[in-house]
C-alpha cells in the first residue's frame, strides 16, 4: 500500500496517508485540516476538540466486512437533537472507500452509489418509497444534523459545513440507504445494517471497568 | 497496518465512568454509559437531568411516589445475557390503561460499551429481552412481518411512564404517553411505539425469571409468573399438528390391522335355523337346537338373532353348550324395535337384529339351548338364530383407537386452553369471552 508522506504546513509534523486516494486529512498534532493539492498540503481549517464520545471504534480499528479486511482511516462527527454519531471512513483492502456509521452502537456499512434524479431534501417525506439498485427503500427518518468535526483521512474535502440534512432509508431486508445533503448535489450511500460481532473488530478502544 | 503509522498522540483518553453531582440536590450521579445516555435521573431527588450536558441541566422533576418502586435488578448490576456482559443502567415503570384498568410493568435499560443498549421488561413475573429492530418490520393491519416471521396483532394501548431511575438512551420524561402496539409470535414479540410521531420498533424474546436471576446472579428467587403472558411460549412443547400426524399414522396402522384380521377371519357359518313362537304353546318354554360342529382352532363365535319385531321386544336366554365336555356359555339377548312420531318428528329405537360374540370357544360339537320370553302383546312371532365361527372382533380396535386418541386430545386441549388464556388478555379475545365489547382494532 502506498503511503505518501508529507509534512504539515502548519506545524511540520509528518503526515502519512494510509489511503492513497485521501483528499483530506487532519494533522494529529495540531489538528489542522489539510487538503491535498497537486503539489503539497494546504491548511484549510482547524478542528476544534471533538466532543468526548463513547464509540468503541477509533482510527486504526481494523475489521472485516464481506470477506474484505478494512481499516478505519477517518471520521466525520455529526450532532443532532438526540446526540451525536460517527461516520467512520473505512479503507477496504481492495482500495475501495466505505463508511461505517455508528449511532449509539447501531452499525451500518455503506458505499457511495450513483443514481439519477435524486430528490431534493425538501421533497422527501417519511414513509416515501425509493428504488435503487433493484432494492426498495422506505424513508424512515429525516435528520437535520450539525457538522461537529473531522478526524483522519477522508475521500473528499469536508470541513466548512454547518447544518446538513440526512435522509435515512431502510427496508425489511436490513438494507440501508442515506441521502446526504452536505453539498448542493445530493449524495447517495447504499449499504446494510451490521452486527458488531460480525465486523470482527480489532484495536478497539478500551473502557474503564470493561 | 505498516510500521510507518505514527503514534496517535491525539487519541482521546480512555472513557471512564463519570461521577457528577445533581445540580438540584447535590447528590452523586454516576454515569455508567460513557456519555451514550440521553438522560439520567437523580436517585435522591428524582430530577431528570440532561446526561449530554456537562452541567446536567434539569429537564424535569417528578413527584416522588407515595410508595417508591424498587427495581428487581439494582442499577449497576452486571450480568451475562446471551453471551454478552450488560450492566443495568436505567429503570422505568410504565403502565397501560385498558378499559379503565391500569396494568403496570417495568423496563430495565442495559448497556455494554461495545454492543450498546438492550432492554428487559418485566410484567407480573414475565420477562422479555428486547432490542431495537435493525430491520424494518412491515405492518399489515392485524399482523406484522419481521425477519420472515408473521406476528399477530395482540394489543394496542396507551403506555404512560410514571417512574424513572438511572440512565436512558432516549429523552425520557415522566407522564409521557406513547401508543404501543404489540404483535406476537411466541416466544417473540414485536412492539411498535409511537411517540410524538416518531415510530420505534423493537423485538423481544420471552425469558423466564429464573434465567434473569441466573444471568445477573441475583439473590433469592424471581417473582412467580402470574397468568399467561402475550408471548409466553406454550407449555405444550410438542407441535400439536405433528402429534396429530403421528396419531393419524397409528390410526392407519390400526385400520390396516383391522382389515387384515377381517380378511384372515374365516367367518364360517355353522348353524342357522328359524323358529316360531306361539303364546298358546303349552309345555316347557326352553328347547335345544340341533347340534353343530365348531372346527379349527379356538376362535370367536357369533350368535345372531333376527326377529320381525315391530314395537315389540323378544328376549332369548341362550346357552351355548359343548356336547362333549358339558361346558356352557350362558347369555341373554334382546331384539326390540320401537318407532313412532312425537313433537320432534319420527323416532325409532332398536332394530330387528342382535349379534353377540363369545370369545375363545374351543372346537367341538355344540348345541344351543334357547328359552324365549316375549312381549305380552305378542301372540306369535318367528325368529332366526345363526351361529358363525371365527368372526373378527373390532371392539379391541375401538379401545386401542380411544387410547391412541387420548394424548393428542389432551395435548390439543392444553394448547387450546393456554392460547385461550393468552388471547383473552388481547384486543382479540376468544369469542365466548368478548362480553359485548365488539370493537375491532382499527
Amino acid at each position: 500500500m502506498t503511503q505518501p508522506v508529507a509534512n504539515c504546513p502548519n506545524c511540520g509534523a509528518k503526515i502519512v496517508f494510509r489511503w492513497s486516494s485521501s483528499v483530506q486529512t487532519v494533522c494529529e498534532y495540531c489538528k489542522s485540516i489539510l487538503v491535498r493539492t497537486d503539489v503539497d498540503l494546504k491548511k484549510v481549517g482547524q478542528v476544534a476538540d471533538l466532543p468526548p464520545d463513547a464509540s468503541p471504534i477509533q482510527l486504526s480499528t481494523e475489521g472485516i466486512y464481506g470477506n474484505k479486511a478494512f481499516v478505519v482511516v477517518g471520521r466525520i462527527v455529526y450532532e443532532y437533537d438526540q446526540g451525536a454519531w460517527n461516520e467512520w471512513h473505512l479503507m477496504m483492502n481492495d482500495g475501495a472507500s466505505a463508511w461505517l456509521s455508528d449511532a449509539q452502537e447501531e452499525y451500518a456499512v455503506s458505499f457511495s452509489a450513483k443514481a439519477p434524479n435524486l430528490p431534493p431534501a425538501a421533497k422527501v417525506e417519511v414513509g416515501e418509497l425509493f428504488s435503487w439498485n433493484g432494492q426498495r427503500y422506505t424513508v424512515s427518518v429525516i435528520t437535520p444534523a450539525h457538522y461537529r468535526g473531522v478526524e483522519g483521512e477522508l475521500p473528499f474535502q469536508y470541513w466548512d459545513k454547518t447544518d446538513v440534512t440526512f435522509v435515512d432509508l431502510r427496508n425489511e431486508m436490513g438494507k440501508f440507504a442515506t441521502l446526504d445533503y452536505s453539498d448542493p448535489e445530493p449524495a447517495l450511500y447504499l449499504g446494510e445494517f451490521v452486527e458488531f460481532d460480525d465486523l470482527k473488530l480489532k484495536n478497539l478502544r478500551s473502557f474503564e471497568g470493561w | 497496518m505498516s510500521a510507518g503509522t505514527p503514534p496517535l498522540s491525539g487519541v482521546p483518553p480512555k472513557p471512564q465512568v463519570k461521577a457528577l453531582n445533581c445540580p438540584q440536590c447535590g447528590a452523586a450521579i454516576i454515569l455508567r454509559s460513557f456519555g451514550q445516555a440521553e438522560t439520567v435521573v437523580c436517585e435522591s431527588c428524582r430530577s431528570i437531568l440532561d446526561a449530554k450536558d456537562p452541567k446536567l441541566a434539569i429537564l424535569q422533576q417528578f413527584e416522588k411516589l407515595t410508595s417508591d418502586v424498587h427495581p428487581l435488578i439494582p442499577l449497576g448490576t452486571r450480568g451475562k445475557l446471551r453471551g454478552t456482559d450488560y450492566e443495568v443502567i436505567g429503570f422505568q415503570r410504565r403502565h397501560a390503561t385498558v378499559e379503565g384498568i391500569s396494568y403496570p410493568w417495568h423496563e430495565y435499560v442495559l448497556f455494554n460499551p461495545y454492543k450498546g443498549f438492550r432492554y428487559l421488561s418485566e410484567y407480573n413475573g414475565h420477562w422479555n429481552d428486547i432490542s431495537v429492530c435493525k430491520q424494518l418490520p412491515t405492518d399489515d393491519h392485524g399482523s406484522a412481518n419481521y425477519l420472515g416471521e408473521t406476528y399477530r396483532h395482540f394489543q394496542t394501548s396507551d403506555a404512560d411512564t410514571d417512574f424513572v431511575l438511572g440512565e436512558f438512551s432516549w429523552q425520557v420524561r415522566v407522564g409521557e404517553r406513547a401508543v404501543v402496539t404489540d404483535y406476537v409470535h411466541p416466544p417473540r414479540v414485536l412492539s411498535c411505539e409511537l411517540l410524538d410521531k416518531e415510530v420505534t420498533w423493537s423485538a423481544g424474546e420471552y425469558m423466564y425469571g429464573r434465567e434473569i436471576w441466573d444471568a445477573f446472579k441475583l439473590p433469592g428467587g424471581p417473582p412467580e409468573a402470574q397468568g399467561v403472558y402475550e408471548n409466553q411460549p406454550s407449555p405444550v412443547k410438542t407441535n400439536v399438528t405433528a402429534i396429530w400426524v403421528v396419531f393419524a399414522a397409528f390410526a392407519i396402522v390400526l385400520l390396516g390391522l383391522m382389515m387384515s384380521f377381517d380378511m384372515l377371519a374365516k367367518k364360517e357359518q355353522v348353524f342357522q335355523q328359524s323358529f316360531s313362537w306361539h303364546r298358546d304353546d303349552r309345555g316347557e318354554p326352553s328347547f335345544v337346537t340341533n347340534g353343530f360342529d365348531l372346527g379349527g382352532r379356538t376362535s370367536t363365535v357369533q350368535i345372531r338373532t333376527n326377529a320381525p319385531v315391530d314395537n315389540h321386544w323378544i328376549y332369548l336366554n341362550y346357552a351355548l353348550i359343548n356336547d362333549d365336555t358339558g361346558q356352557a356359555w350362558d347369555f341373554g339377548r334382546e331384539v326390540s324395535y320401537y318407532h313412532g312420531y312425537d313433537s320432534d318428528g319420527s323416532w325409532s329405537d332398536g332394530g330387528l337384529n342382535d349379534t353377540v360374540v363369545i370369545p375363545s370357544v374351543p372346537s367341538g360339537h355344540y348345541f344351543l339351548r334357547i328359552e324365549p320370553e316375549m312381549d305380552p302383546t305378542l301372540s306369535s312371532i318367528p325368529y332366526t338364530v345363526s351361529v358363525t365361527r371365527d368372526v373378527p372382533v373390532f371392539g379391541i380396535y375401538g379401545i386401542a383407537f380411544a387410547v391412541l386418541l387420548l394424548p393428542p386430545l389432551l395435548i390439543s386441549w392444553r394448547a387450546y386452553t393456554f392460547e385461550r388464556s393468552r388471547w383473552s388478555e388481547s384486543d382479540h379475545p376468544p369469542m365466548q369471552l368478548s362480553s359485548g365489547s365488539s370493537e375491532d382494532d382499527d
